[in-house]
This record gives C-alpha cells, sequence and structure tokens, in this order.
C-alpha cells in the first residue's frame, strides 16, 4: 500500500472528490482546521444568531480532535481522532453553510450521511488511537479561536500525508455498513 | 502500624500518570504481535501495523499514545495498619495527577460541571476508590481511562429469569453498538451481581486483569473464552474495519446479588487501555 499512496489535497477539486470511495486510503496533505464537541456548540450558535464565524468554513476540513500539548522539540502533541458521532447534531448545519469535509472515527446518523449526499461532502476517518505517530504528519499549529477551551479550542493546522480512509463518500456509501468495499 | 507520608503517594501517582500513558500494556503488544501472524484480512493487518508503530514512538519518545490521556480512576487498597501522615490523601492523589499531567505533556480534559463544562485544566478530580485490606501496604492501581470506549458502556438490572443467555445477549448487544466507535480491538470488562454500583465497580477493575490471567472459576473461565470467540467473529476488527481481532479479552468479575436481581455492567475499554500498579 507505501507504493501506490493516493495523496489527496485539501484544495481537493470536486471530481476528484466524486472518484473516491468508501473503505479507500487516502493520505491528505494542507491546512485543516480542528473541532471537537464545545468548538462545534459554539459555531453553531453563532450560525443560529446570524453572527460571523471566526474562520471560513467554506469548503474547508475539520477535523474531530483535541491534541495533547506538545513538548517543546514538538510542533504538536499527539493527535488522533474522536468519536464523530457527537458532533452528528451539529454537522448538517455546518455542511449546510459551506463545510464539506470532516475527519473523525466511528458512526454518522442517517441525518449527517444525507447531507453528505446531497452537498457532495466526504467523511474520512482517521486511525483511532494512533495519535503518537499522527503527530508526525502535522508541520505547524496555531489556535485561532476559543482559547478558553483548552484543549477544545479551533486550530488550524497544515498537515502532510495523513492516512486517511474514506468512510463516507459522495454517494452516500457508508464503510461500516458495506465492509465488502474494503 | 506503618506510617507512610501521603507526598510518596503523590509522587507514586505523578509517575503512574506519565508512565501508563507512554508505555502500552505488554500483553496489549503481544496480542497484536501474535495477531498480525494470523491476520488475512489486509486492512486489519495493515491497522494493528501502525497500531504498534505507534506504541514503539509512544515509549521512545515519551509521547502519549492516544491524545484522549483519559480521566484518572484510582484503586487505593489501603492495609489497615497503615498510619498516612502529612496531609490530606485525596489532596495529595489529586496533587500527583496535576503534576504528573503537566509534567507530563499529558491533555487536561476534566470539566468541572457535568454540564456548565469548564475545563479544570489540569485534568484534576479523579475518581478515586479506598480498600482497607490487611497488612501494612497500600496497592495503588491507576488507570488513565479514555472516553471513546467509556462511552459504549452500559449497565442493565436483568431479571434472574434472564440467567446467562440473558448477560450474554447484553455484551454482545453492547459490543456491536459500540463498533469502532469504542477503539477496538477491545477488552470487555464485566461486572455480574451485587448492587448497581457494586457491578459498575467490579466490571471497572476486569478491564485492568491481566490479559494472560485465568477466572478462578471454572465456569466464569469457560465463559470468558466462548464470549471471546463470539465476540471476535463479529468481524468488527482493528478500528471497525474488519477483521478477526475485534477483542483482546472479556473478562468477567461477579459478586453475590439479592434473591431479585441480576445486576450487570459492561466496561467496554479501547485498544491502549492504559493502567499501572505500584505497591507501597
Amino acid at each position: 500500500m507505501e507504493n501506490n499512496k493516493k495523496i489527496l489535497y485539501t484544495t481537493i477539486q470536486n471530481r476528484d472528490i466524486n472518484n473516491l470511495r468508501a473503505g479507500e486510503m487516502v493520505y491528505l496533505t494542507g491546512d485543516i482546521y480542528l473541532a471537537r464537541d464545545a468548538a462545534h456548540k459554539k459555531l453553531v450558535e453563532l450560525i443560529d444568531s446570524n453572527k460571523p464565524l471566526p474562520f471560513d468554513i467554506k469548503n474547508q476540513v475539520v477535523y474531530y480532535a483535541g491534541p495533547c500539548p506538545n513538548r517543546p522539540e514538538q510542533v504538536i502533541g499527539s493527535i488522533g481522532p474522536t468519536t464523530s458521532a457527537r458532533m452528528d447534531l451539529y454537522s448538517p448545519k455546518l455542511i449546510e453553510n459551506g463545510l464539506i469535509y470532516m475527519i473523525g472515527k466511528g458512526y454518522r446518523n442517517e441525518k449527517v450521511k444525507e447531507s453528505i449526499k446531497k452537498y457532495k461532502g466526504i467523511y474520512f476517518i482517521a486511525i483511532s488511537g494512533a495519535a503518537a505517530l499522527m503527530s508526525k504528519c502535522v508541520e505547524s499549529s496555531k489556535v485561532i479561536c476559543f482559547e478558553e477551551l483548552g484543549t477544545e479550542a479551533v486550530r488550524k493546522i497544515k498537515i502532510k500525508e495523513l492516512p486517511l480512509i474514506v468512510g463516507i463518500d459522495t454517494l452516500g456509501n457508508d464503510v461500516y455498513n458495506n465492509k465488502f468495499l474494503l | 502500624m506503618r506510617e507512610i507520608n501521603v507526598s510518596i503517594i503523590k509522587e507514586v501517582v505523578k509517575d503512574l500518570c506519565m508512565s501508563c500513558n507512554y508505555n502500552v500494556d505488554k500483553n496489549i503488544r503481544n496480542c497484536f504481535l501474535e495477531n498480525i501472524k494470523v491476520e488475512t484480512n489486509n486492512m486489519a493487518k495493515e491497522i494493528i501495523d501502525i497500531y504498534l508503530k505507534n506504541q514503539d514512538l509512544a515509549r521512545e519518545e515519551n509521547i502519549p499514545i492516544c491524545q484522549d490521556t483519559g480521566m484518572v480512576i484510582l484503586f487505593l487498597d489501603i492495609g489497615q495498619e497503615v498510619h498516612l501522615v502529612g496531609g490530606n490523601i485525596k489532596e495529595a492523589i489529586n496533587l500527583g495527577v496535576a503534576q504528573g499531567y503537566e509534567e507530563g505533556y499529558l491533555r487536561k480534559s476534566i470539566v468541572l460541571d457535568p454540564i456548565n463544562r469548564i475545563n479544570t485544566k489540569n485534568n484534576t478530580p479523579a475518581v478515586i476508590h479506598f480498600n482497607i485490606v490487611e497488612g501494612n501496604n497500600i496497592r495503588i492501581r491507576l488507570l488513565a481511562k479514555g472516553f471513546g470506549s467509556e462511552n459504549m458502556s452500559k449497565l442493565k438490572m436483568l431479571k434472574p429469569s434472564d440467567g446467562y443467555e440473558g448477560i450474554k445477549n447484553f455484551i454482545l448487544e453492547t459490543v456491536k453498538e459500540a463498533g469502532p466507535n469504542a477503539c477496538p480491538p477491545i477488552i470487555v470488562g464485566v461486572g455480574i451481581g451485587g448492587t448497581m454500583e457494586k457491578c459498575a465497580l467490579i466490571a471497572k477493575e476486569a478491564t485492568i486483569r491481566s490479559l494472560t490471567d485465568k477466572n478462578e472459576d471454572p465456569f466464569w473461565a469457560k465463559k470468558e473464552l466462548e464470549l471471546l470467540e463470539e465476540i471476535n467473529k463479529l468481524n468488527i476488527g482493528p478500528a471497525g474495519f474488519g477483521g478477526n481481532l475485534t477483542s483482546m479479552g472479556v473478562k468477567i468479575n461477579t459478586y453475590p446479588t439479592h434473591i431479585a436481581g441480576l445486576p450487570v455492567a459492561v466496561n467496554i475499554s479501547c485498544h491502549v487501555t492504559r493502567h499501572e500498579e505500584k505497591i507501597i
């Protein structure tokens, strides 16, 4: 698998996204945002009260992750995905507002699947519990808002070849229901 | 009578917090090494290989195996001949946790109020269980429990007539529902009997029994193996992408219960199940 790595850039063209199929392994490179439970709640509250978001989510990638603090010699501490299902309540609204790509782990509900299909998004699954190794894929990291949330603050990070599995593709195929796709 | 200063306990707690987050349980590692030899699903093999590399890196660089460095749970078995001196033992334990999480570059994941949810920023308080036992030692078992798997755990008050079949169905149902969310390969800790809180507590203790141990009761020893086999047929596999290794072990702890009851708790623990033990 190492020899024919499928590398994907965050400035992904639609036609490339449409070719991805649930169960495929890809390596993602580019700028992405970290946001989990508390940040999602705040973002949706801002949308509901017609206030601007602290960063533009249009065509962006959000990774459900709260990293460990970094040692002085590290760019970021250990970082891996948290359970996506807790973001299910918020995701459709973010997708409606332009977010396309999500990275997490575990099941998504039907509403999220429908939104992904409708707006041609992708749900990627990162490898849970391989957080020390995954920290090596991060080239830079900066808190951009909600700093008071500690590890739940929103960060912008630059990743290089982060290994991901396509969880739900643009047709709505779900890897967990379609293990034969692998 | 033996005097033990609580500052010694603080130091031990601090060290265990850091060490368990960097060094995976050797039995988990051995289980992966065995599995990779026989696994036929390529994706499962690849994932296990990634987990092994992750374990190596965490150990070599003293960095957390997983970013969810957990909520700290302690079981302290305190010998009744011990006299604790030097301050409040709970404060000492929480200070050990705070120092371990700060100095060890571990994530602070605890919020003070379950609804208001303000992060305490030092990963305290820990959940502490004290037991009084014979002797003049203190045995400390420490867990750093991640919530991906904790959230998928369940408790049910079954009826005596539900019997073993009821228990088995409840365990399998819980594991299926947990699926990829619980970060498989999992350890399934089961507590049966006692009262509502007792079964939950012994289920938690079951998750940190040695993977290589054998239940002392031959009936339950057999059930543990049978359940493990059943679970590993579910094809959930490492990270939930299918494969033969869904669970590394099923551990069942029991306790006498009431004539009217059959409480069962299933506590799920992930593939980095972090726990260490020290006797002072």
